[in-house]
């Protein structure tokens, strides 16, 4: 976007000098000149060093053989990717991400029908509201133990079914579907609330008088979810999407804490974790780390693409 | 029954069943946090009740042996620290990027706005190199730079503030003689207090809950913050549940005073921080 606006403090700006307050003299313009860059010192600075330079070591460290630690390191060109995608344990964990990709389908849907029941007229709506998000803000390791507990032979769960007079002899957490199926529904409970709350905000900012005006003209519900809300709440749809997908992509806490990757429910970023830190082959991980980021990269190119809404410019 | 009433049914029938699932999970583990080690040996089931509701000695072991005092100072420094560091960087630059033309101002702002579509855990294995040759690893300066430095949410949160202030009074300060500075510090910084709230309730909630960082950055014990200090709790512990659940229990008490107290804002806070 260009400045229609004439910001104050503008400094001088090139052409004819901006008529302003006494003509400054060369000191103080070279001053005012320097005023921005002093405010963006410091966050550029964090930005630069903490952003840009690791993603630019990481594209350097792809191409070849570092271990992290040794002063030496060979140029392998290609050779990290080629084994990344050749050598199938390592590919594996993609398939993972499919359970929270399919997991984040059901997240999505779930939320979006509670923030719809929950935009009208409910009793007890923000003892509701608060339920349903107040495990988003649950911190992760305590998650991951009450869920532990959850899972666990004579635990929770078991507890519960056997209620209904169902004894299951299952270790949840025992083969890789039905672990990484449980895992996935440890994430749908920790993070429905925050797409939730979303899906409400956007709906509530949605004029009363369109519902009004819908029911005149015999609108019922379905109607109003069809024309009303799915249209307003369009953008933050799909950020939703983009979250999920990336989110579906990085996922690290709630496995790491509670299998430690075991039985077949490493995730790409456990596996990139271990392959750095433990095995100390910082190379190949770093090929891994930019595979994953090309990937939620494109995922968001291809976003922008299809559902242009450009309110989201910075200036 | 009418067919509304029947929807009006299944609809509460839905709400209270995602209740129950909501709830069930952490009240299980609350009510196991209760009992005693002979309790638990005798295999009573995670649902029934303790014998002595107000059984607190596995709080008070898991307290100290779970070193929970240290590791919430830890958390209180860091937070302050990382939170008093993002709101000052995220005002800054948003007041530069607003108020300011300059030149080469597009190139910095597409700098903030990629770097918003970079995610965190992708870039760790390059940024623990760095971290570490800055000397900073095994510190508490680790997890405070890297929350200040890549925090594009609450720089964005800022810019709308910023934008909403009248340029008017600028102008105004700056007539009576004020500099950018004095007009940042005295009209600028203070009218933003929503948006400071904002920012520190989000930032708040993710630095508190954060585990990767603190886990990457800070392996010593004695540097252990909440998420940490619960993560190697279950070590010893084992399969000591009665104990694990306190643990797990005296790191969700707080939040969930915080939420009761400052529900609103919470959920106001989200919405603008995720809604980018």
């Amino acid at each position: 976007m260009t400045d229609t606006t004439e910001k104050a403090a503008a400094p001088p700006a090139p052409g004819p000098a901006v008529p302003g307050p006494a003509p400054a003299p060369r000191t103080a313009r070279l001053w005012r000149g320097a005023t921005p860059w002093l405010f963006l010192l410091a966050p550029l600075t964090l930005l630069i060093v903490f952003t840009y330079a690791p993603i630019a070591n990481m594209v350097a460290y792809s191409f070849t053989d570092w271990d992290g630690v040794s002063p030496e390191l060979h140029y392998t060109g290609a050779g990290n990717y080629t084994e990344l995608f050749t050598r199938s344990d390592l590919f594996e964990v993609f398939w993972v991400s499919g359970y929270y990709l399919a997991a984040s389908v059901v997240q999505i849907v779930a939320a979006l029908y509670f923030a719809t029941v929950l935009s009208f007229n409910v009793r007890f709506r923000n003892f509701f509201k608060g339920v349903l998000f107040f495990p988003y803000l649950i911190n992760g390791v305590a998650i991951g133990f009450v869920f532990l507990y959850f899972f666990q032979d004579g635990g929770t769960l078991d507890s519960v079914l056997s209620l209904f007079g169902v004894h299951t002899d299952r270790a949840w957490l025992g083969t890789p579907a039905s672990a990484n199926t449980s895992l996935a529904a440890v994430s749908v409970w920790r993070y429905l609330g925050l797409n939730f709350v979303l899906f409400l905000g956007a709906i509530q900012s949605i004029p009363g008088e369109l519902y009004e005006a819908a029911e005149l003209d015999g609108a019922n519900r379905r109607h109003q979810f069809r024309h009303i809300i799915a249209p307003g709440i369009k953008p933050v749809l799909s950020l939703t999407v983009i979250l999920s997908i990336s989110g579906s992509l990085s996922v690290f806490e709630i496995p790491y804490i509670m299998t430690g990757g075991a039985t077949g429910t490493e995730t790409f970023v456990i596996q990139t974790v271990k392959l750095a830190f433990q095995f100390n082959k910082t190379g190949l991980a770093s090929a891994a780390a930019v595979v994953l980021l090309l990937i939620v990269l494109a995922v968001t190119w291809v976003q922008r693409r299809l559902v242009p809404d450009d309110k989201v410019d910075l200036v | 029954m009418t067919r509304r009433t029947v929807a009006r049914t299944l609809m509460y029938a839905s709400l209270i069943a995602a209740t129950v699932v909501v709830l069930l999970p952490p009240a299980a583990v609350v009510l196991t946090s209760l009992k005693s080690e002979r309790e638990m040996a005798n295999g009573s089931g995670a649902l029934a009740l303790p014998d002595d509701l107000l059984n607190l000695s596995n709080y008070a072991t898991a307290f100290q042996d779970g070193r929970m005092l240290p590791a919430f100072a830890n958390t209180a420094v860091i937070l302050l620290l990382a939170i008093g560091g993002t709101v000052l960087i995220g005002s800054m630059t948003a007041y530069a990027i607003d108020r300011f033309t300059f030149r080469f101002k597009k190139p910095v702002v597409a700098l903030f706005l990629v770097a918003a579509l970079v995610p965190g855990v992708t870039t760790q294995v390059a940024t623990f190199q760095i971290v570490n040759s800055l000397g900073m690893f095994d510190s508490i300066w680790a997890p405070v730079v890297l929350y200040m430095g890549t925090d594009i949410v609450s720089i964005y949160i800022f810019l709308q503030f910023v934008r909403s202030i009248p340029v008017s009074l600028d102008e105004a300060a700056r007539l009576d003689g004020a500099n950018a500075f004095t007009i940042y510090r005295r009209i600028i910084f203070p009218l933003l207090k929503p948006a400071i709230a904002t920012v520190v309730i989000v930032k708040g909630i993710t630095t508190y809950n954060d585990f990767y960082i603190p886990f990457l950055y800070m392996p010593s014990e004695d540097l252990g913050v909440i998420s940490t200090s619960l993560f190697r709790f279950k070590g010893p512990f084992g399969a000591h549940w009665e104990t694990i659940s306190a643990g797990a229990v005296l790191v969700i008490l707080p939040t969930l005073i915080v939420f009761l107290f400052l529900q609103r804002f919470i959920y106001n806070g989200f919405t603008k921080g995720a809604t980018r």
